[in-house]
Order: C-alpha cells, then sequence, then structure tokens
C-alpha cells in the first residue's frame, strides 16, 4: 500500500473522533493525534482497536505509547503488515 | 481480591458513594447493589417538593459499580493501600425506563465488553426491586495505576 492510500484510510478511522475540524482538513503525515486533532485517550485507544480491524493485524500497548501521529501510525501498521 | 476491598478501594465517600454491596464479581462482570437514602443531598432539589434521583446519578451509580468497582478488581495485581487507580469516565450512553425514588434498592448489572489500553468498556444495566429494568446502556472509562 503506498503512503497517500495509507493516509487516506489511516484518515477515514480517525475521522469520527477529532475535535478540530480544520487540523483534520490539513491532515498530513505531522498531524499529531493529541495535539492538533484534540482526540482524548479514550478514543485513542477506539482509533488502535479500529485500524486493528482495518488492517487485521493486532496491536501492543509499546505500539500504543507510540502512535502519537499520523507518521507514527502509518509506521507501526507498516511494519506489522510486513511481519 | 475480596468484595468489601474493592469497595474500601473506592475513590468516593459519602455523599457522593453509590455502592453498598458487590454481590458478585468475576474478570467477565460484577452485580452490585445501592439503596438511595431518603436524605440524599440532591432530593432537595430534584425536584421541588418531589423528590426523584437524577438521570446523572443512576448513571454515576451505574459507573461506580459497573466499572469502576470491575476496573479495580481487573487491575487488583497491580492495586494496594498506598497504590490507587486512577480513573475517569469518557463516554456514556444511557437509556432510562423507570424512575428511581428515595429508600429504593436498586441492582447494577455490568458485562465487560473490553479492556484494553487501560478503556475499559461495559455494557450496564440497572434493575429495581422488583426487579424491572430501571435503565441500560454502555459505560466507557479510562483505568490505570
Amino acid at each position: 500500500m503506498n503512503n497517500e492510500a495509507l493516509i487516506a484510510k489511516l484518515k477515514a478511522i480517525v475521522a469520527p473522533y477529532i475535535q478540530d475540524e480544520e487540523a483534520f482538513k490539513n491532515l498530513s503525515e505531522d498531524t499529531d493525534f493529541v495535539k492538533d486533532l484534540k482526540i482524548n485517550s479514550a478514543n485513542l485507544v477506539d482509533i488502535i482497536l479500529d485500524i486493528e480491524d482495518e488492517f487485521d493485524i493486532r496491536l501492543e500497548n509499546e505500539d500504543m505509547e507510540q502512535m502519537l501521529d499520523v507518521k507514527s501510525a502509518m509506521n507501526i501498521v507498516t511494519s506489522k503488515l510486513n511481519n | 481480591m475480596k468484595k468489601e476491598e474493592i469497595i474500601n478501594l473506592l475513590p468516593y465517600q459519602n455523599p457522593f458513594l453509590f455502592v453498598d454491596e458487590i454481590e458478585s464479581i468475576s474478570e467477565n462482570g460484577v452485580i452490585g447493589r445501592y439503596t438511595f437514602k431518603e436524605d440524599e443531598t440532591f432530593y432537595k432539589g430534584h425536584f421541588k417538593s418531589n423528590p426523584i434521583t437524577p438521570g446523572v446519578i443512576l448513571t454515576e451509580c451505574m459507573a461506580q459499580i459497573g466499572l469502576v468497582c470491575l476496573g479495580i478488581y481487573l487491575l487488583s495485581n497491580e492495586l494496594n493501600e498506598n497504590v490507587n487507580p486512577q480513573i475517569a469516565l469518557t463516554s456514556h450512553q444511557m437509556d432510562f425506563y423507570l424512575p428511581v425514588l428515595p429508600k429504593e434498592r436498586v441492582t447494577v448489572i455490568s458485562e465487560k465488553e473490553m479492556f484494553r489500553f487501560n478503556k475499559l468498556k461495559c455494557k450496564v444495566k440497572m434493575l429495581n426491586e422488583e426487579q424491572e429494568l430501571v435503565a441500560r446502556g454502555v459505560i466507557s472509562g479510562m483505568l490505570k495505576v
């Protein structure tokens, strides 16, 4: 999957949970889930669970801790898919 | 962990503790009870000369039994007198069916839907003494040591 396709999938997953519409419109690899999109900690868990379902992967606590922005989410998903 | 120990670890006290007893508790869920006292503070204002338990208080009771007691049980290996859980209600969806009046005893039945990455989500219902459905819904919170 190329980066654009991956970002598009992640964007659809985070859409129900975002608070900042403007930051969501301009979503890029550098977008931070908490600082930019103003997602709360419980919804961050929902996003993790939705990512697991979408990509059929299993994420662990250390993945969750690293998953702070779009770029780190892309890296984690890509590395899990390649395993 | 014993049922009394769980109640002692709850971070609430009068007038905002809404758990009297835990009937049963396991990895998968909890059943507990609370009797609303005649002199609960909110009856003075809800409603004027017509005391009825507010829905937010029913939700709180369901969260204290269904989510917090269960969460303490699930985290019991990591907790002791000096280590308390950090808790936060993060969302709830609730439907109400019957009013609860002063001196009524309610039973809360909670089933764990998931507990991952510190988020506990439960399907919770409340019954009155006639075993009629008072309220039901889904409550989620974050719990960590």
